[in-house]
């Protein structure tokens, strides 16, 4: 099977602070990393290749620094990665890193299966996917917790609110995967020395003709962004701490019953 | 693209074996607002098969008019199914503005129409209103994980497209006695087009059990539970008060409690009456998941918990100790 | 150390930090009291390679440096040195196999390791440990077999080995002499382990007796010559003492960070404990003793990584670094006071982790005869 994962290089986001005097994000000292669910889609795509045969192929859309995102994915078991990469595709919002990410995939060959996390914990809008999806023409399955690949068809658990549907389609597809999908392997000391050493192609606007240039970048983004800010702290309320946990209760339990909220 | 060929305020009433879900007619209610601002009309979007319930609900919620696309291979939602229908009506009756839950199935089909008509959408939002300049939607959502809040604006192509989070909006009182036009569209999508077939499902959650996204109380667990044994005490609590349990990201990624259950940025988003976050410390994700309750009780031992910042009620203490003697004296009254 | 590291040896102190504090770390306290080898965590370390860092690329090991894996034991001792060591031991039973093998039993013993198992060295005895010349096993050539009948204790790895370096006698009239050293693969009849001993420290570790009756090895399984043992366990203890060093390091490291994070957090008299002096005095006398130590570690290394003799060095190195972790060790319980006692805290465990460093691969007392020896040349 030959696999193509789609990964982006992120901020850890669960180690920003917020700067309380200037209401500012604090972004020094955060490490990128890979984004976490995209770590998930590649681990599903290398067990794939294990029990199928075949390649996984990565890609990411970014500046220069992603390339270590990429070498990390090797180390994790991607035979090959490409970056793209070109000044011209900054600014560019879902809609037009879609229609990039598309036209680098089908520059890159043809897959037989496209694996993204579901959404990247920086934006956090879950759409790259499925647009992909789109300007491909192929068929998208999102918010994947299983996945089994017999022959030309696929077979997943897509999440749901009270359970898990049971999906299946015919390759190709764009399958979107969640965390509880499967945990990602750790590299060995042999995979990060030979990662180290792994060239790692870059595809620029020059090397994709083809591309409108009305479509990437901001010319090519129609959402932008207005403003951005800190969301507005709540005014913390009524604090309960009596010498006992059961002095907390009971007067927990007076207020509550005083708002009439139980 | 004409601009001013597009008008009215299209919502997308997702619906679950012919029943509308509540997103759905949760954004009747702030659709209607939007509508108003710009002096249009609002109108529900009805697509699957016998969904006369649906239809009845979007006009009692406040719809001004309902679309409704039937069909028997719209009975379980699928991709290309829907994209087709939302397409084929967008290109018909050009909405100004399209609002869908963000469900998963919501978060499944915006994108691959807002590609399809090479326009914008703005993910899982959390705050709508209008533009003053301009008089466009101005969507408002979270992002980097709920540290950042981003407004953003679809200004040069239509319809302007948007998901929005289930329950950070309330639906408005219905009302049974109201009418509206109902069109039917004929709409139909063959076979072939459709790529995925819904065979079955799985049910991870108790048939009793209160759905997280419905409850109007919630009570959620985090890292302070200590191990999974020690959810049956929230379950308890949650019984006695009809509510869902929750879990933190913690405790999920533990395996105290399937993902199923996770409240937070990248779980389910949550706006019940009242949320108790027991043993959460309350690291920004999570808040992003349940910041829109009416009312936050936290209970942590650690004084210095970031939740206490969001809390309405802040409890210093010992959950394990807290919520027993709760449980007694929550008992107690129910009995007199 | 973070500027003598290059960004490689970096990144994999990184990736295994990364591994050691998610993976392990979480299961330490609860393996520690029970005494439980970590079987399932190590077969991660397996996975991550961590068990063949220096088994040469030709023989499908990682083919590190002795620097950078030094390096990296002591970043998985910080989190547990018995975790540690069960990795360090087969690699000093594979030193051997290096020091006197051909190679057919370098390619014997690495391809029984790579796939992942852990290796043992048998070469103390219950009547036998420093005065290791004297140990009663013996090997009787049998035609074209070795006859292995030997009572070993103290065996790293004893119960869970799957293939072992064994000193016996194969001539007693010559004593030291007479002694030589065997690969022999657990699948052998006639090894029987003993039981698993409830030890102060290193508990993640397994320790039994291995007791070989009439075990019978292929006369190919002789390391070098006839009697030439003694000096394969000497050239094998020469190397691992300083690999011991590291894992030495960690803990200390380990002790330091523990108690500087104490000392910033516990208020007496109104201030962190950490703004008095008595308190300064104590944590900056463990950081020099420690960083002191890890440049000795080093230092051993880069002879190593040189091919030099290392047979002073690893001695001052092994030497120092076991007096270092008890004093480091001990201080941190200082630190934390009254909780330094406690089970509940972290350092009495790192206490109980140190002793033996001044005891096993020679003793600190057998170290300085060998240095003084040095000394004398």
């Amino acid at each position: 099977m030959d696999i193509l994962v789609c990964v982006k290089q992120v901020p850890d986001t669960s180690e920003i602070r917020i700067d309380p005097v200037s209401n500012t994000l604090i972004r020094s000292g955060v490490p990128s990393i890979i984004n976490p669910f995209d770590a998930n889609a590649l681990e599903a795509a290398v067990q794939l290749k294990e029990a199928h045969g075949g390649s996984v192929t990565v890609i990411s859309m970014g500046p220069q620094q992603a390339k270590n995102a990429l070498k990390e994915c090797i180390s994790l078991g991607a035979d090959k990665a490409v970056l793209i990469s070109d000044r011209l595709f900054g600014g560019s919002d879902t809609l037009a890193t879609s229609y990039i990410l598309a036209n680098a995939i089908k520059k890159l060959g043809k897959f037989d299966l496209i694996l993204c996390g579901k959404q990247a914990i920086d934006g956090d809008t879950g759409q790259v996917g499925p647009e992909i999806a789109e300007h491909l023409g192929i068929a998208q399955l999102t918010y994947v917790a299983k996945l089994e690949v017999k022959g030309e068809v696929i077979t997943v658990q897509r999440e749901h609110d009270e359970g898990y549907e049971i999906v299946e389609a015919k390759l190709p597809a764009v399958v979107t995967v969640v965390k509880s999908i499967n945990k990602p392997r750790y590299p060995s000391i042999k995979s990060k020395l030979a990662a180290n050493k792994a060239v790692i192609d870059v595809i620029t606007a020059a090397d994709m003709p083809e591309i409108n240039t009305e479509k990437i970048g901001l010319k090519g983004s129609p959402t932008k962004v207005k403003k951005t800010f800190t969301p507005p702290r709540k005014e913390s309320g009524v604090r309960i701490c009596e010498d006992t946990g059961r002095g907390c209760a009971l007067k927990l339990f007076e207020k509550l019953v005083a708002a009439k909220l139980v | 693209m004409n601009i001013a060929d597009y008008k009215n305020v299209w919502v997308f009433i997702e619906n679950e074996h012919g029943e509308a879900k509540n997103v759905g007619l949760e954004l009747l209610n702030q659709g209607r607002i939007l509508a108003e601002g710009n002096k249009e009309k609002l109108i529900g979007v009805v697509i699957g098969n016998e969904v006369d319930a649906a239809v009845k609900a979007a006009i009692a919620y406040g719809a001004d008019e309902v679309i409704l696309v039937e069909g028997e291979e719209y009975k379980d939602y699928n991709t290309d199914g829907y994209a087709n229908v939302m397409v084929k009506l967008v290109e018909k009756f050009k909405p100004s503005v399209i609002l869908i839950g963000a469900s998963n199935n919501g978060r499944d089909l915006g994108p691959r129409i807002s590609a399809r008509l090479a326009t914008g959408l703005t993910a899982d939002c959390t705050g709508l209103g209008i533009n003053e300049e301009t008089g466009d939607i101005a969507w408002t959502r979270p992002a980097f994980g709920g540290n950042l809040m981003a407004t953003i604006l679809c200004s040069n192509t239509r319809p302007q497209i948007g998901t929005v989070r289930p329950g950070v909006f309330k639906k408005a009182q219905p009302d049974t006695t109201r009418s509206a036009s109902i069109i039917k569209e004929e709409i139909r999508t063959p076979a072939e087009i459709i790529r995925t077939k819904v065979v079955g499902f799985i049910k991870a959650m108790d048939e009793s059990a209160v759905k997280l996204e419905e409850a109007e109380i919630i009570v959620s667990g985090g890292r302070g539970m200590g191990k999974p044994e020690n959810f049956a005490l929230l379950n308890e609590f949650a019984d006695l008060l009809g509510g869902a349990v929750g879990a933190s990201r913690a405790a999920v990624d533990a395996g105290w409690m399937p993902p199923l259950q996770q409240v937070g940025q990248t779980g389910k988003t949550v706006g019940p009456k009242i949320y108790f976050a027991c043993g959460i410390s309350g690291a920004i994700q999570h808040l992003a998941g349940m910041s829109s309750s009416d009312v936050i009780v936290a209970i942590n031992k650690d004084p210095e918990a970031p939740i206490f910042d969001v809390a309405d009620y802040g409890v210093v203490g010992d959950l394990f100790e807290v919520i027993p003697v709760l449980i007694e004296e929550i008992r107690k009254s129910k009995a007199s | 150390m973070g500027n003598i590291l290059t960004t490689e040896q970096k990144e994999l102190v990184e990736m295994v930090r990364n591994f050691a504090l998610k993976e392990v770390k979480p299961h330490v306290k609860e393996l520690d009291e029970k005494g439980e080898f970590p079987l399932e965590l190590l077969k991660q370390a397996f996975d991550m390679g961590l068990h063949c860092l220096e088994i040469p690329e030709e023989y499908g090991g990682s083919g590190l440096d002795y620097q950078t894996t030094a390096i990296i034991f002591e970043e998985l001792a910080k989190v547990d040195a018995g975790y540690a060591i069960s990795l360090v031991t087969t690699f000093v039973a594979l030193r051997s196999v290096i020091a006197a093998g051909n190679e057919a039993q370098k390619k014997l013993f690495a391809d029984i390791i790579i796939p992942g198992a852990f290796g043992g060295f048998c070469l103390t005895e219950p009547n036998s440990g420093s005065d290791a010349g004297s140990m009663r096993g013996t090997a009787v050539k049998d035609g074209d077999e070795y006859v292995i009948n030997a009572s070993k204790c103290f065996v790293t790895n004893g119960g869970v080995a799957d293939v072992f370096v064994v000193f016996a006698s194969t001539d007693k009239s010559k004593g030291v002499k007479g002694i030589s050293a065997f690969i022999v693969e657990r699948s052998r009849p006639g090894i029987t382990v003993g039981k698993h001993e409830d030890k102060m420290g290193l508990r993640l570790s397994n320790t039994t007796d291995v007791i070989f009756t009439d075990v019978r090895v292929p006369a190919d399984h002789l390391l070098g010559k006839e009697g030439t043992g003694f000096i394969t366990a000497m050239n094998t203890l020469n190397v691992s003492r300083a690999f011991v060093g590291a894992l030495a390091v960690g803990i200390c490291q380990s002790a330091i960070d523990e108690a500087v994070k104490y000392a910033k957090e516990r208020v007496q008299f109104k201030k962190p404990i950490g703004q008095f002096q008595a308190v300064q005095m104590i944590l900056a006398d463990m950081e020099i003793q420690t960083e002191a130590a890890r440049q000795l570690v080093h230092h051993a290394m880069i002879l190593m990584d040189d091919n030099k003799p290392v047979v002073k060095e690893g001695s001052i190195t092994k030497t120092f670094c076991g007096d270092t972790v008890v004093r480091v060790t001990t201080d941190a319980v200082q630190i934390f006071g009254g909780y330094g006692v406690s089970k509940e805290y972290p350092v009495e465990k790192l206490m109980r982790d140190s002793k033996v460093f001044q005891i096993f691969e020679g003793t600190n007392q057998i170290q300085r005869l060998v240095i003084a020896k040095e000394m004398f040349k």
